[in-house]
């Protein structure tokens, strides 16, 4: 095993909190569902590294209510609000077309634990060459579980490792760089 | 066989007045995949060309299943390359006036194959890289991504014990060198090959099953734990 933290694994799949609910907003736009229908739909396409729990899916389904994105289209007999089917509201349509036509805000990735660590490591005589094979070999190894799980995959599986691949690598490229320009930095850092 | 199959030990090679290999070192094991990777210049291809008994270190040795490869013959060399060894360049490896069929045939030819037998095993290796479709081609009538594959087929036709890979995918785009990569490696498990792939690119590394680092001509290998 590697020591040091584990690189950060970017699952582009993996829906944050913050957009679950356009996300169930927008499988909603191919029909009513009811809740746990939904709850299926979002961790075949979305879920694969984070399934969403039940208690996620019926709190979201209540606050889209509340703001008038959802509206209930048929109840069923008994209680509780596996009941309830879910249709969209014309403006939670508005919502998702909106929503997908914003683009995401593009990571500046500018704080970077490991550069501390290399600058720690160079400011106290320690090896910073350490530091960054170390963490070459931990994102390595990462790389290549998600290599091995795309080659056995279906589509999408390939297309979620894919972006976190790239992005890996992408750390890989700074850490190459990195190395090639210690001694440089080496001197910048004891002046 | 316990050993690795294929050793190196403190290789020192100098071209000039900087060595290009300046202690490096690094084992194989039978059917392993291993990633040399390092920054342009440090000695990964020197230490493949050593490895692959192209290259005569100034010192060091190389052993291959035990045996020392400066102990040999250049005849023995080059027919231990001929039988045991397959090679993937980044390109300009197939001979431009041969389709890819006589391409990938050729190796078999050359071990005295009879044509007919050597076209039929060429076809398969052809059909098994997703390449069967250029097999009347030549090297100057297909696509890069198409050209790697008829490679692999040929480095592979033979069923070397190991494959020499240098930068396989280094012309082709993310897409081609994926396709490159997924379908060497498979051939190679598939028929026990050990490879020994060079390249810089860490998605392309991530393909082996260990790697071994070439930094100004020095190795550090990550050790297999048996
Ligand atoms: N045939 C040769 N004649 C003279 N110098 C050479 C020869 N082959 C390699 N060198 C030198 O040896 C050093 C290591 O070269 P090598 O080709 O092994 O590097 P590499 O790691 O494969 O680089 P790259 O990633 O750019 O292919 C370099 O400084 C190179 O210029
Ligand atoms: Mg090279």
């Amino acid at each position: 095993m590697h020591q040091g933290y584990s690189p950060k694994v970017y699952t582009g799949g993996t829906v944050v909190a913050m957009s679950i609910g356009l996300t169930l907003l927008g499988l909603l736009e191919t029909g009513p569902r009811h809740g746990y229908d939904l709850k299926r739909a979002y961790d075949e396409h979305f879920g694969q590294d984070r399934p969403l729990h039940y208690g996620q899916v019926y709190s979201t389904l209540s606050r889209l209510l509340r703001d008038g994105l959802v509206e209930v289209d048929g109840v069923e007999a008994g209680e509780g609000p596996e009941r309830k089917r879910y249709a969209i509201t014309a403006s939670g349509v508005t919502d998702v077309r909106d929503w997908l036509v914003t683009p995401e805000r593009p990571e500046p990735y500018l704080h970077s634990t490991l550069y501390t660590k290399v600058v720690l490591a160079l400011m106290s005589g320690r090896s910073a060459a350490e530091v960054l094979d170390v963490q070459r070999g931990a994102h390595l190894e990462t790389m290549r579980t998600l290599t091995r799980r795309k080659l056995t995959g279906d589509l999408a599986d390939q297309l979620i490792c894919d972006h976190a691949l790239f992005h890996l690598e992408a750390d890989l490229r700074w850490l190459e760089l990195t190395a090639a320009r210690l001694d440089q930095l080496s001197a910048e850092v004891r002046r | 066989m316990s050993g690795p199959l294929l050793e190196a030990m403190d290789l020192y090679k100098s071209f000039g007045p900087t060595p290009a290999l300046d202690g490096a070192g690094m084992s194989l094991w039978p059917g392993e995949v291993v990633a040399v990777m390092g920054p342009s210049g440090s000695g990964k291809s020197t230490l493949l060309h050593c490895l692959a008994g192209i290259l005569r270190p100034d010192s060091g040795t190389v052993s291959y299943n035990g045996t020392e490869l400066s102990a040999l013959s250049d005849v023995a060399r080059s027919e231990l390359r001929r039988t045991e060894f397959g090679f993937v360049f980044q390109f300009g490896q197939l001979v431009p006036e041969l389709t890819s069929l006589e391409n990938v045939a050729l190796p078999l030819r050359l071990g005295g194959m009879r044509r007919r037998e050597a076209e039929q095993a060429a076809t398969e290796w052809l059909e098994r890289l997703e390449v069967a479709d250029v097999a009347g081609k030549r090297p100057g009538e297909t696509s890069g991504g198409q050209g790697q594959r008829v490679a692999v087929a040929r480095a592979l036709v033979t069923r070397p014990k190991v494959v020499f890979a240098d930068e396989p995918t280094g012309a082709l785009d993310s897409l081609n060198g994926e396709r490159v990569m997924r379908l060497l490696v498979a051939a190679a498990k598939d028929t026990t090959a050990a490879v020994v792939l060079v390249t810089h690119e860490a998605r392309v590394a991530a393909y082996s099953d260990r790697e071994v680092v070439v930094r100004d001509g020095k190795s550090t290998q990550v050790e297999l734990i048996p």
